[in-house]
């Protein structure tokens, strides 16, 4: 029997790195993601790309990358419909370890059934974020034959974890034991039309239950500065917490595959000429990435970044660092870094 | 064919409002009747003919929860993902669909479509995922039965 009362009690918890934090007052979740956004400071997150294996320690050895330049960790479900290790198995092998990984959920392959049950599950593996996600159709990733599910849209799915979390019941109304704490996210992007009713969805998405936001890649600084100015006329950026993801290309040719063929993907021509002219092209990659954050934290509103490098997860750490945008603060990591405990096993 | 009917319907949003608040009534106050008479007798082709009409018009699939005078007149079940609060992040730049680049997201054309409707506000209310086991009923039916509301906006 899980002693209910430690969850909310220090004293009582125990010296693993996955006990779960005491929840400070006003605060959804007992996770240190959301105790980084609500002290103020500004947050780094990144995206960990699931193993196509069974092997947890693939999924620490890839974490470990991020060891002291990110505050949480986005698990990606399914992501471009392909498929990988669970986000909720990579999200409890990281729990474990101490890290704060962010279950991202997506509707495409699950009914509100399952996505209420596995959403309760995770919280109480020690998950304590969640992104809420529509999803990549199925057209677009390794299985184009599956069945796209889409029972729910990331609107209703962010007030389905609502209601389970603040009024402790399924849907269906039947009464939850314990509520599952915690912290909803959800995504925006305002690089594609409809540009102009962008920030009404996401006053949408806020209404909705979204305490966070990640947004897509923003490549286009002057676009961004115009949607976050419509947000604060709305009165958006004091009710959540606005996320601006970040992209790192290694080359003009990845950066014009991705603008072709990943759905939803802004990327203006002065970028990739950018990247074509100069001499050494992943650098210069990593250049405007980090250029990128700092003109994106300077924006009235923006709480933070989140770092998405894929097959690129060894410079995020380059980008942050490049970018300065954590100041003197350095995020949580484990005592023992993944070296260590490899030669101790 | 069709596609282009959606289309029309669409960019006037504002006159298929109006006609639709104007007939919505009628067509539901004679309904009422029939079910008094009839009962469920006449269910199926009331169904058909509702289909038929919301069909050429607007590409209805029948989905049973109607919400299109809170969407632009833009049936969000002709959105393959049936997002029923979009658009989602996928929109291409020309404002054409992810998955089917031929057609125009569903969603940009709800958004542009509310802007011409009196009730056009009414697309930043939260739509929830719809009720499975409405697909196939008439909305008008279950209007002149009681078992939904009239009014989209009065819904849930």
């Amino acid at each position: 029997m899980i002693d209910i009362d430690s969850l909310h009690n220090p004293d009582r918890m125990g010296t693993n790195p996955g006990d779960p934090l005491p929840r400070l007052e006003g605060h959804v979740s007992h996770g240190r993601f959301e105790q980084v956004l609500r002290a103020g400071h500004f947050a780094v997150t990144t995206e960990i790309a699931p193993p196509d294996s069974a092997d947890p320690t693939e999924v620490l050895r890839r974490a470990s990358l991020f060891d002291g330049y990110v505050d949480a960790i986005n698990a990606t479900d399914g992501s471009g419909a392909n498929c990988h290790m669970s986000s909720l198995a990579v999200c409890a092998i990281l729990t474990r370890a101490g890290y704060s990984p962010i279950l991202q959920v997506s509707c495409r392959d699950r009914n509100r059934i399952s996505i209420q049950g596995d959403t309760l599950g995770a919280a109480a593996l020690g998950v304590c974020n969640v992104l809420c996600l529509s999803g990549d159709d199925v057209s677009a990733g390794d299985h184009p034959e599956a069945k796209p599910v889409f029972d729910l849209d990331s609107i209703s799915l962010a007030k389905t974890i609502r209601t389970m979390r603040d009024d402790s019941q399924f849907l269906s109304g039947r009464k939850l034991d314990l509520a599952p704490r915690l912290f909803i996210g959800s995504s925006i992007n305002p690089f594609v039309p409809p540009i102009d009713n962008r920030a009404d969805q996401l006053a949408k998405k806020i209404d909705s239950g979204a305490e966070y936001i990640q947004s897509q890649y923003c490549f286009d600084v002057p676009v961004l500065k115009e949607f976050m100015a419509k947000a604060r006329d709305l009165g958006l950026t004091e009710k959540a917490y606005i996320i601006i993801g970040v992209g790192v290309l290694p080359s003009a040719k990845t950066a014009k595959w991705m603008r072709a063929n990943v759905p939803g993907v802004h990327i203006p021509d002065e970028i990739i000429r950018r990247q074509e002219q100069a001499e050494k092209p992943k650098l210069e990659g990593r250049k405007i990435c980090a250029e990128i954050m700092q003109q994106v934290k300077e924006i009235e509103g923006v709480a933070g970044v989140h770092v998405m490098a894929y097959r690129q997860e060894q410079w995020v750490g380059d980008v942050v660092k490049r970018s300065g945008v954590l100041g003197d603060r350095k995020p949580w990591a484990p005592e023992k870094s993944f070296a260590d405990i490899q030669a101790i096993t | 064919m069709s596609y282009r009917v959606r289309l029309f319907a669409i960019r006037h949003s504002r006159f298929f409002e109006a006609l639709y608040n104007a007939v919505n009534p009628a067509i539901v106050g004679t309904l009422k009747g029939v079910d008094k008479v009839f009962g469920k007798k006449l269910d199926r082709p009331i169904t058909a003919m509702e289909a038929g009409l919301k069909g050429l018009l607007f590409d209805c699939q029948m989905c049973g929860n109607c919400a299109l005078s809170k969407t632009g007149m833009s049936c969000p079940m002709n959105c393959p993902k049936t997002i029923r609060n979009g658009p989602c992040g996928g929109v291409r730049a020309d404002g054409t669909c992810e998955v089917k680049p031929e057609m125009k997201c569903v969603w940009v054309q709800a958004w542009d479509g509310s802007t011409r409707m009196k009730g056009g506000e009414a697309i930043k209310d939260i739509e929830f995922a719809v009720d499975h086991r409405d697909k196939g009923k008439s909305t008008w039916l279950r209007i002149a039965r009681g078992e939904i509301a009239e009014k989209v906006s009065d819904r849930h």
